[in-house]
């Protein structure tokens, strides 16, 4: 499974070349292209990296970046967007506060013909471009990864914040995967809890009930990122039965990429930002250049919840379990201390062996 | 003021109440669980699961009873379980015996500094204490997330993970019983020495027999607690769990709590101030000292909830105690703490916790959605305190909620 991954991030790399070639970062007019970013909150650590990527793109592609902050402020985010259109951009990247709240801005945009790019969160107004990693496809991966260790029990589901739509994206990729097994009646949900606000210490206490509940008849759990994984196991720890029964995640969190070095974690799923990132700034500088959405190399129509009909691309993520964590390392990701701390013996991974 | 039977055995009216609200949802939950909610297995659960906001209500009580509040319990227990999982897993040698106590001094001397600071800007510097606290409660998140930007720190030391509880984290049977049978001596010592206190100051004792039946109850209501938690015996073994730390150490903070609010000048005058605070301060009440040290506590035992949190969780991680000063709040009020001041107990903010804990304990058994959930735990706190005032009301009471 591992190889198709590889394969599927090669394409995307000869396609991202393919788009910066063709379009040479200048506008129609001619003049430089400026691509302007609009945050919903640059205090989170995430979306630096993000930024790096993507000012490292544009500025391979020759184009330049403008962004602004909107401090997790739905009526900021507007103004910003106001600001960088006034400032003269050729494409705006949005990640939005609220998907609701931005569409003036959007339209607003659109009235100016600039095209717009819905960067990680959906945007649900015609003609913007999503660009996102599948979220059903992770949870169809952390279910794979975890079907694969145990075809069939007892299941329980540790979902993400019930307020968070990612999180029933998620769910929805776990309950197809376990969908033929629970029809053939081998495989029993025992528990399904959506955990407020992703709190580990929240998951943790809501898994210590299903246990109770069901007298440690667990036989694996599908834990919607690395957060809620730790609180699971943490509550599995407590009844001796951590490592036997299998669990994903999903981020690359160092804690939980420790965890699957010392097999009490059996999956996370990492979507790397860096992807997303240069992707990004490749069809932004794309459609600066003048081409349309749905001509985007690799764009497919996307149906939204709601309905519409958008052009979309949504990146694979790559499962990580204790096979591949080499992969962690080389990328830079993790440092090996870290990822080794406290692992040894016989069953210690190769990469935290010699 | 006209004595029941609880009033001439020496029992308080509102504790007893407490408990008769806790019998009645433990035996509406076993029943709708189909008799899972009462084994021990999960009374043991439960017990642990409330240790982390009630050693924090046991502080908030004394920061209520000021006519303050302190919001920033969540942030800071956070903050410094943070400060105690970075400096335990990647600032000192992991692995040395000494790592784990030294760690956990620094992190409980962080919560009581970033307490006893609050304190002294609302005592010296007049602001008041929800807005120290407001600020306290984005400061301290915001400090726990920049300490590791977000990254989640873990796996803890072996011997701190004891603290949380777990697979090991239990003293077994024999201490527990030493526990159990400290607990009712105490008792017993405790209600003789009342006693004599109040014949040797010209009081009519209660009768002697009235005395021998609180204590029997009191004593059997110690012994119980502990011969559940010793009929959990550790999974796939015969090994007896018995009493976990985190329980200890919550049983622990009560008591120390009790004795300094009932029996130390420091608590009367706590109450002093609360109840009257011209008054406390002609009487020369060092009411600003007093709310100092009262903020610092609180900070101290915050810090101690988020080290116990960190343990249970084997993890450091930015959202611990997240929302957790709500709870502790509402714990301190359905355990009968008025927000006017003046009046609340340890005792009762430690069943108020229970109670809180025991409906979201049976409500997960059951399944239910955490939306639902937090409605019917909504629900409740306002019927605990509705029926709070309707009873100080029906005793006479002046004080309603006018807060």
């Amino acid at each position: 499974m591992f190889g198709r991954r590889l394969f599927g991030q090669a394409t995307l790399g000869a396609a991202l070349v393919a788009t910066g070639a063709a379009t040479r970062a200048r506008a129609q007019s001619g003049r430089p292209i400026t691509i302007g970013v609009s945050w919903s909150n640059f205090q989170e650590e995430r979306w630096r990296t993000d930024e790096a990527a993507i000012r490292a793109t544009l500025t391979r592609l020759g184009a330049q970046y403008i962004s602004a902050d909107a401090q997790a402020n739905n009526g900021k985010q507007l103004s910003d967007i106001e600001a960088l259109l006034t400032r003269g951009v050729s494409a705006l990247i949005i990640l939005a506060q609220d998907s609701q709240a931005i569409q003036p801005a959007v339209r607003r945009a659109q009235a100016d013909a600039i095209p717009v790019l819905g960067y990680d969160r959906l945007i649900e107004v015609p003609g913007v471009f999503y660009l996102t990693f599948d979220n059903v496809e992770v949870g169809r991966m952390q279910a794979r990864a975890v079907l694969q260790r145990k075809p069939t029990g007892n299941y329980v589901l540790i979902k993400g914040s019930s307020s968070d739509p990612n999180a029933d994206f998620l769910a929805q990729g776990q309950h197809e995967m376990l969908k033929p097994g629970v029809d053939a009646g081998t495989i029993h949900i025992v528990g399904e809890q959506y955990t407020d606000g992703w709190r580990p210490e929240v998951a943790q206490r809501n898994m210590e009930q299903i246990l109770t509940a069901q007298n440690n008849a667990v036989d694996a759990v599908l834990a919607a990122n690395d957060g809620t994984a730790g609180g699971a196991i943490a509550a599995l720890t407590a009844q001796g039965m951590a490592g036997r029964v299998p669990v994903s995640g999903q981020d690359a969190d160092h804690a939980a990429l420790n965890r699957i070095a010392l097999g009490t974690q059996t999956v996370s799923v990492w979507k790397d930002s860096r992807v997303l990132g240069a992707r990004a700034a490749e069809i932004a500088v794309a459609m600066a250049g003048g081409t349309a959405p749905a001509a985007v190399d690799g764009a497919a129509k996307w149906r939204s919840p709601g309905g519409m009909s958008l052009d979309s691309i949504l990146l694979t993520p790559v499962p990580i379990t204790i096979d591949n964590l080499a992969l962690v390392v080389d990328a830079g990701w993790i440092p090996r201390e870290r990822l080794c701390r406290g692992v040894s013996g016989s069953d210690a991974p190769a990469v935290c062996r010699g | 003021m006209k004595r029941g039977i609880l009033g001439s055995l020496g029992i308080d009216a509102r504790l007893a109440a407490l408990l008769g609200t806790l019998a009645v949802i433990w035996l509406v939950l076993h029943v709708l669980t189909d008799g899972i909610f009462l084994t021990p297995r999960n009374l043991w659960n439960l017990a642990s699961q409330t240790a982390v906001v009630g050693i924090m209500a046991c502080g908030m009580v004394l920061v209520i009873v000021t006519r303050r509040i302190d919001l920033s319990v969540g942030s800071i227990a956070g903050c410094a379980g943070m400060v105690i999982a970075v400096l335990q897993v990647e600032v000192f040698a992991p692995g040395t015996w000494w790592n784990p106590w030294v760690t956990l001094a620094i992190g409980l001397a962080v919560g009581a500094a970033i307490g006893a600071a609050q304190g002294a800007l609302n005592a010296y510097l007049a602001i008041p204490a929800f807005v120290v606290t407001l600020a306290g409660l984005l400061i301290f998140r915001g400090i726990a997330w920049l300490i590791t930007s977000g990254r989640t720190v873990a796996p803890m030391d072996p011997t701190f993970q004891l603290l949380g509880g777990g697979f090991q984290g239990s003293i077994g049977d024999t201490a527990s019983w030493v526990v159990g049978a400290l607990g009712v001596a105490a008792l017993t010592f405790l209600r003789l020495s009342a006693r004599a206190r109040r014949q040797r100051f010209g009081f009519t004792p209660r009768p002697l027999w009235t005395e021998a039946v609180t204590i029997l109850l009191m004593a059997a209501l110690i012994l119980g607690f502990v011969a559940v938690m010793n009929s959990y015996t550790r999974p796939r073994t015969d090994i007896v769990q018995g009493i976990s730390i985190p329980v200890l150490v919550l049983i622990g903070v009560a008591c120390a709590l009790e004795w300094l609010a009932r029996t130390r000048r420091f608590g009367r005058y706590v109450y002093a101030i609360g109840g009257n605070p011209e008054a406390a301060r002609l009487a020369g009440v060092p009411s600003a000292r007093i709310i100092v040290a009262v903020f610092a506590l609180m900070g101290f035992l915050a810090a101690l909830a988020g080290a116990v949190a960190t343990a249970r969780l084997n993890a450091g991680a930015n959202s611990t105690g997240e929302l957790a000063e709500l709870s502790v709040i509402a714990a301190a009020v359905i355990g009968g703490t008025s927000l006017a001041g003046g009046s609340g107990t340890v005792a009762g903010a430690v069943l108020g916790a229970l109670i809180m804990q025991s409906l979201d304990n049976g409500m997960v058994l059951l399944g239910l959605p955490s939306a639902l959930r937090n409605v019917i735990i909504g629900v409740v706190l306002i019927v605990a305190v509705w029926a709070d005032a309707l009873w100080r009301r029906r005793a006479g009471g002046t004080r309603g909620a006018e807060a």
